[in-house]
């Protein structure tokens, strides 16, 4: 069977299998390390000012006094669930952008090509920037939005152009020719069959959007206050950087370490689906 | 002396996979040696390994001699001098063998300069004289164009004609002429004999067409899971086989010349390399086994005569005079009910009345404008009626896909009309089209292709049932599985667990779920094994039967056609040729094109293709966008060339339409001078007069 023959490949490649150790072990420490802290993040403790890692504070606490530990994994909590859901929206646009253009052909092609051309050409960092403040009392789902909104164009083209050539295999033929809606056409069998494309180009999305988020956050046009993700965070540990390190240090350590973890699975991956290729 | 002595050959592949189990050859001066096989036979491995190509990885033992000279384990640089020198070799698919970007005249002189001193202009010139030997019309001008500009035929002429270059002592052919039509096919073999008189070269000829073999090959192998399984004289393994695979194999295969009826089938499929059975490979398909076949792997043994058999129960064969169709049970396939209503009062399922379908020829990469027409299919006509089987026969690119593609779309047509079960497929709306579709099935010709790889068996049959809103699709599933001779219990796997015939079934269990009443088959045979079509194409028969369904079946090998259909159409660049009932068509076939197509078929029998004549046919298909005025195949026509000015003029100025022939009833030809004879059996003698 082809998905266990890939996952022993995965399992057998070493990048992969210390990424997914990464990755887990960051996401337990997100969700499951809150818990052994002492403090909870929106808590303020006003016997401690900036102070420095200690027993009571492990990785110190912020100029307002909150727990640097509880904080900053609240923030990859955010930020992992936004790479995640950026991720997953991105490359279901994609994909089904990509197909129906590749599939239908035609006017449909030209229209949804044209589309995805003007949003390529369109600055999104600059787009994202002006719209997200004016969102700034409604949720953070808007911003989720945003950011998939402009990473989804890139894949669109790959999936069309392998869609062209999945439409002339004789198992689409055969579905038309039995009376099989080119809808559920699409679903069924070139969706499908774009799979190893659409994981790996998932996988590489997640790390992406994190990044994105993190970039966006940090000139403070994402995340909004109180809330917090990594961006926020390092954008405020980076102002005092020098002077109180671990407000700086632990957001981005764990930034690169969760972009990394996420990029080596990514990469894994496309080796155990795509042996061919070697990039 | 023999030029090549191979001998205890083994191929081992990494994870222990034999590929090859020790093969031993000679070929001699002037002999061809013919390798028989199915694919994973170890046929193709074996000759790679004497050429030394296969890849490092290989674990190859044993010993292969070119005059005395060991040519395993020599160093790389030296066995260069050797290939393309001594030995050189045809592959299947000769564009591979040409460097896309440098003119074949090039390539041709560069292949004699290597191995030989000579100068530039003049090795240009052998370049044009070994194209002119090879039957390459205007060499002169061809040598310059590049190798896509060839046709497939003509590119594997050139090909030929590279591989004669350094007067090679010895020639590996490796299907040769697999990827080609028949009528190129044998000009092809022509020119490799011809070749073969200019140098005297021993060849060794691999393939799994019987009916090449017997025609050119002096000796024969018959190789099975990687060793050979019996050798000897062409005439002794084709008329006196004594090994039960040989003779199942030869019983097997449909002949045109043949009779009606089912085929001998050979159960269960050539076992995989990895997982031999312990005895003789070939027991646990063999009608003969006995217990002691399991105790060890017969040895190949000298049988006399020069022959070499590898079964114990080779003397008892022998002896008994046993021959395939005794040893392997055929299976009976229950008459037809339809079949006894006359033709004439019997409903039509499918009706073609000159449709058309003509492709616009675009040219440019980002201004496309239209620079012709590809006539794809120009107007033609026929019916099928019910419980019948019509076959549309063609080489590649006479439009028989094309109009396969044109009557499942349902669409109206640019011109004519298509009614399928008395309904116009230009007055169809939406849901009426759909309705029909249930009706109206297809197999398709890869079976790998034709199954979403994603998806388990069980619900690739079910989607046609599930699309069409049935209820209770597992039990249909399950009925449908066993049906086409698999198990229920196969719904629950992938189609890449299966073997290319099983895949063919579930392929058919699919066509087959809505019930239909016309069931369309793509060249649905072609891409399996001798051994394994047998018992699709009885499988077809049966289901006709038993259904009552009709079939319009596509295909170029006219030996299995002339198995399944009841009647035929010939196509040549869009239009029909010849139409009629089978036994008309190919025992009196009355188009030139329909004569030379039979006559180029190989025949699996070495007599007669020694005695027989064939109708060779000039050059290639004309190209479908720029057809010949007048009749379609005058370009190549034998009887336009020996027709007179006058009569002539008529085949040049008039397009001949299908004229029903004065003395049958079902038989008509596109030819303004059809006459018929006979071509199958015509020897020497009967073709003077
Ligand atoms: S050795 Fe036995 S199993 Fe093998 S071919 Fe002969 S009879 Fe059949
Ligand atoms: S019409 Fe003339 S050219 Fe055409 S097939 Fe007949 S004889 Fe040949």
């Amino acid at each position: 069977m082809r998905s266990k023959v890939v996952f022993r490949r995965l399992l057998r490649n070493k990048q992969a299998r210390y990424g997914f150790i990464a990755l887990l072990l960051l996401v337990a420490l997100a969700y499951v390390g809150p818990y052994f802290g002492a403090y909870d993040w929106q808590e303020k403790d006003f016997m401690a000012f900036m102070s420095a890692p200690d027993a009571d504070h492990w990785w110190g606490t912020t100029s307002i006094g909150q727990d640097m530990y509880a904080v900053t994994l609240r923030g990859m909590q955010k930020s992992i669930i936004i790479g995640l859901l950026v991720a997953v929206i991105s490359t279901g646009v994609a994909a089904i952008v990509g197909a129906f253009a590749g599939y239908f052909g035609g006017w449909v092609d030209k229209v949804l090509m044209w589309g995805v051309d003007l949003l390529l050409v369109l600055p999104s960092f600059l787009i994202i920037a002006i719209i997200s403040p004016k969102l700034r009392d409604g949720t953070w789902w808007w911003f989720v939005v945003l950011l998939a909104a402009f990473s989804w164009m890139i894949t669109s083209r790959v999936v069309r152009s392998m869609t062209l050539s999945l439409r002339e295999r004789e198992y689409v033929l055969a579905a038309v020719y039995m009376g099989i809606p080119r809808w559920k056409i699409i679903l069924r069998h070139i969706v499908p069959n774009l799979a190893s494309l659409l994981i790996i180009d998932a996988t590489l999305n997640v790390s992406g959007a994190i990044i994105g988020e993190a970039a966006l956050s940090f000139f403070g046009f994402g995340i909004q206050p109180p809330d917090v993700s990594l961006g926020t965070l390092i954008a405020e540990g980076s102002r005092n950087a020098t002077g109180y390190p671990w407000l700086f240090a632990f957001p981005a350590g764990l930034l690169v370490a969760l972009v990394l973890s996420v990029n080596l699975i990514g990469d894994g991956l496309r080796d155990a689906l795509d042996p061919g290729s070697n990039s | 002396m023999s030029i090549l002595e191979v001998r205890d050959l083994t191929v081992t592949f990494p994870g222990g996979i034999e590929a090859v189990r020790g093969v031993s050859y000679e070929v001699e001066r002037g002999e061809v040696l013919g390798i028989v096989g199915e694919s994973g036979s170890g046929k193709s491995v074996t000759s790679l390994a004497v050429m030394g190509l296969l890849p490092q990885n290989a674990v190859v033992s044993g010993s292969v001699k070119l005059h005395g000279r060991e040519l395993l384990g020599m160093k790389e640089d030296e066995l260069v001098k050797v290939r393309g020198k001594a030995i050189s070799m045809i592959f299947q698919d000769p564009l591979s063998a040409f460097t896309p970007v440098y003119t074949i005249g090039d390539q041709i002189a560069e292949a004699v300069r290597v191995h030989q001193k000579m100068a530039k202009d003049k090795a240009a010139k052998r370049a044009v004289e070994l194209l002119d030997l090879v039957g390459i019309p205007n060499p002169n001008l061809r040598a310059k164009a590049f190798p896509h500009e060839f046709s497939g035929g003509m590119r594997q002429r050139a090909m030929i004609a590279m591989a004669i270059a350094n007067d090679p002592d010895l020639l590996i052919c490796d299907e040769p002429t697999t990827a080609l039509d028949v009528t190129i096919q044998a000009q092809v073999l022509e020119v490799l004999k011809t070749a073969q008189r200019e140098t005297g070269a021993g060849i060794v000829m691999i393939t799994h067409d019987l009916g090449v073999i017997a025609g050119m090959a002096d000796r024969v192998l018959v190789m099975y899971a990687g060793r050979p399984v019996e050798q000897g004289p062409v005439d002794d393994i084709y008329y006196r086989p004594r090994m039960p695979y040989t003779m199942g194999l030869l019983a097997s295969i449909p002949r045109v010349d043949g009779e009606e009826g089912p085929l001998v089938p050979i159960e269960g499929n050539p076992p995989s390399p990895a997982s031999l059975p312990p005895g003789c490979p070939f027991a646990p398909r063999c009608p003969m086994k006995v217990d002691m076949c399991d105790d060890e792997e017969p040895p190949l043994t000298p049988f006399g005569g020069g022959r070499h058999v590898a079964c114990i129960r080779a003397h008892e064969i022998e002896h008994k005079g046993l021959t395939g169709a005794d040893v392997f049970p055929v299976p009976v396939i229950p008459p037809s009910d339809v079949v006894r209503v006359p033709r004439t009062e019997r409903a039509t399922v499918l009706e073609l009345d000159g449709m058309k379908k003509h492709y616009p020829l675009m040219k440019g990469a980002i201004f496309k404008r239209r620079v012709g027409t590809v006539f794809a299919v120009d107007g033609i006509s026929f019916d099928i009626a019910e419980g019948e089987t019509l076959a549309l026969v063609g080489e590649s690119g006479c439009g028989k896909t094309t109009t396969l593609q044109q009557i499942m779309q349902l669409e109206p047509p640019q011109d004519g009309r298509v009614v399928v079960l008395g309904k116009d497929s230009a007055k169809l709306d939406k849901t009426a089209r759909k309705a029909l579709r249930g009706d109206l099935q297809i197999v398709f010709q890869d079976p790998m292709a034709a199954l979403d790889p994603r998806m388990p068996v069980g619900d690739i049959i079910a989607e046609p049932l599930r699309a069409h809103g049935r209820k209770d699709v597992a039990a249909k599933v399950a009925e449908l599985l066993r049906l086409v001779g698999l198990a229920p219990e196969h719904a629950e796997r992938y189609p890449q667990q299966f073997s290319g015939g099983q895949r063919q079934r579930i392929g058919i269990a699919r066509a087959l779920a809505l019930e239909p009443k016309l069931l369309v088959l793509d060249e649905p045979v072609s891409a399996l094994d001798v051994s394994i079509q047998a018992g699709v194409i009885n499988l077809l028969e049966e289901l006709k039967n038993r259904l009552g369904l009709s079939y319009l079946f596509v295909a170029h090998d006219l030996a299995v056609v002339r198995h399944l259909a009841d009647r035929v159409a010939v196509m040549y660049l869009g239009r029909i040729a010849e139409i009629g009932a089978v036994a008309n068509v190919y025992d009196r076939p009355a188009h030139p094109y329909t004569q030379a197509l039979l006559s180029a078929i190989p025949l699996p029998d070495p007599e007669m293709e020694r005695t027989r004549k064939r109708i060779l046919l000039e050059g290639d298909l004309p190209s479908p966008a720029d057809p010949p005025s007048g009749c379609r195949f005058r370009t190549r026509c034998p009887k336009f060339a020996r027709l007179s000015e006058a009569e002539r003029r008529r085949c040049v100025d008039e397009e001949p339409s299908v004229a029903r022939l004065a003395n049958v009833v079902d038989h008509g030809a596109a030819c303004h001078y059809a006459e018929e004879i006979e071509v199958i059996t015509a020897s020497d003698n009967q073709e003077e007069e």
